[in-house]
């Protein structure tokens, strides 16, 4: 899932004093999982935002909603087509469905209410932890199952630096060492000597280092004449 | 510029190699490391030049490397992979190969968070080992990592790694030693010894792999100059083992100061007696002072002549 973290209200406060109808508007599918942007935290900051307001002499009228996905146009549609103006949109989506209803809704400002962090996964209740970069060009084959771009602090690939020591990471003793994991994870599987391979420099382009990335389906991709609503 | 470099040379003739080492200053005024470097001219065969150790900025290491040729010293220029593309590596290999630079030490590189611009983008385009292997590559197959060639060949640059026996997996330490050799090291040196114990079961498992005869493997000495400073070590820097031990004999001596130099005596002698260890790197940072002394003293002066 993709992981965010709310803005400081400060922040947020800042970005919205220059308005007075505000809508805060939560995401209903990552940000909701990870306890970031849902609609209850939608709530919660409509409430803290009030407050904040009350305090600082400034009269936002503020409500809240709530869209399934705002990173899809079908979704944005759907919950948008009625409503209100708004001033402002603060999302509390991530910066994918942020720049998506920006997209989609030019007339409108829509503004982040978090900081996207990550890709990654609940490693216990209260614990997110980042496990994807998106480099386009996946490597779990070779260390089965333990990314070694984006666990290790150095994005190594041919094994561990002079700074794993008794597991973790030199950056943090919070850190595992991400080839101590793949290590111990080959010699349990009998394929240690995998590791003795020495790998080539990697190709980034594939990754954000390419420039920014689109991906193509001709095999599913409607015919413009076919296209049932028309993209901005 | 087709010789071979001292230390190359050094090692081809058989003898017990030391190196130095100088961390560049934040400035660029290089009297302080011009003056050190001149204090142990004597005593090594070439200074190690770090590479905005710790990740604070510094001089450049090539940018001091310049210094010492012009002063006809020999450098080992560091190179890490944390703040520069492929495309900048390459390029500064030759550029310092260009004034006189034969030695390369390739290393990862300590990651930015630890330094002064805590903020920065760490790079790692490539890792030690792909540098190493790209050094190689631009000498032996006169070829980049993209393909292109070299207009001209790049001769005689002695390539070197670093190897850690203190940090972990150890078991895989001497595997990764194994895997930077063939990667193209030529001479490998090691992080600060203080476990020696340690370092003497690293180095059975290397002369196991015959590595010892392919790889000249210079053990890494520091001198502790304080407790304060041994107990930063042990707590503070990652991949460093200091015995407890150490620290209650530097703690317990008449003169600690006397007594760091004494144990860094003790380990170079020791380190002497070890089957495969070809030379010592003395790390004397903010004490360099001191390297004549200890280099004197460990039976390694004055060092033998090569043509």
């Amino acid at each position: 899932m993709i992981v965010g973290e709310r803005k400081p209200l400060a922040e947020i406060a800042e970005m919205l004093k220059p308005f007075s109808k505000i809508c805060i508007l939560g995401c209903g599918t990552c940000v909701t999982v990870c306890l970031t942007g849902g609609e209850k935290e939608a709530e919660e900051t409509a409430a803290a935002l009030t407050l904040w307001g009350q305090k600082e002499g400034k009269n936002w009228d503020i409500s809240t909603g709530t869209i399934l996905r705002q990173c899809e146009y079908e979704y944005i549609d759907e919950y948008t087509k009625d409503w209100p103006q708004y001033d402002v949109i603060l999302s509390l989506a991530c910066g994918v469905g942020v720049q998506t209803m920006n997209t989609r809704l030019p007339e409108k400002i829509i503004l982040p209410g978090l900081n996207t962090t990550f890709m990654g996964y609940p490693l216990e209740q209260g614990v997110w932890t980042e496990n994807c970069l998106g480099c386009g060009n996946c490597v779990l084959d070779l260390t089965l199952g333990i990314c070694p771009i984006t666990r290790c602090s150095k994005s190594m690939l041919n094994g561990p630096c002079g700074g794993s020591q008794e597991g973790k990471c030199e950056i943090s003793s919070e850190v595992e060492c991400a080839w101590q994991l793949i290590y111990d994870r080959l010699t349990q599987k009998q394929l240690a000597g995998r590791m003795d391979e020495i790998q080539p420099p990697k190709d980034w382009s594939t990754s954000h280092h390419g420039g920014p990335r689109t991906m193509v389906r001709e095999d599913v991709r409607v015919e413009p004449e076919e296209q049932t609503r028309t993209d901005v | 510029m087709n010789q071979k470099s001292k230390l190359e040379r050094m090692f081809e003739s058989g003898h017990f190699a030391v190196s130095g080492e100088l961390g560049p200053p934040k400035s660029a005024d290089l009297e302080t490391v011009r003056h050190h470097a001149e204090d142990m001219r004597d005593y090594v065969e070439a200074y190690n030049i770090t590479d905005n150790q710790t990740a604070i900025v510094r001089t450049s290491s090539i940018g001091v490397a310049a210094n010492l040729i012009q002063m006809g010293l020999e450098p080992i220029v560091q190179m890490t992979c944390r703040d520069r593309n492929r495309i900048c590596l390459q390029s500064d290999l030759l550029g310092a190969a260009s004034f006189g630079v034969k030695n390369f030490l390739c290393l990862q590189g300590d990651h930015g968070i630890f330094g002064n611009e805590s903020g920065t983008k760490n790079v790692f385009d490539l890792d030690s080992m792909q540098l190493i292997n790209c050094a190689k590559k631009m000498r032996d197959d006169n070829v980049f990592i993209g393909g292109d060639e070299l207009e001209h060949p790049l001769p005689n640059i002695f390539i070197g790694a670093v190897a850690n026996p203190f940090a972990d997996p150890f078991e895989y330490r001497a595997l990764r030693l194994a895997k930077k050799v063939a990667a193209g090291a030529q001479f490998v040196q090691t992080q600060c010894i203080f476990d020696i114990d340690r370092f003497e079961r690293w180095m059975e498992e290397v002369r196991k792999m015959g590595l010892h005869k392919k790889v000249k493997i210079m053990g890494g000495v520091t001198p502790i100059k304080s407790v304060g400073a041994a107990r930063y070590m042990q707590n503070n820097v990652s991949g460093m083992i200091v015995p407890e031990e150490l620290i209650q004999r530097i703690k317990g001596a008449e003169d600690r100061k006397k007594e760091g130099i004494k144990v860094a005596v003790e380990t170079i002698q020791r380190l002497r007696e070890i089957e495969g260890v070809a030379g010592v790197h003395v790390m004397a940072i903010a004490w360099e002072e001191m390297v004549p002394e200890i280099v004197d003293r460990s039976g390694l002066y004055p060092r033998p002549k090569v043509d």
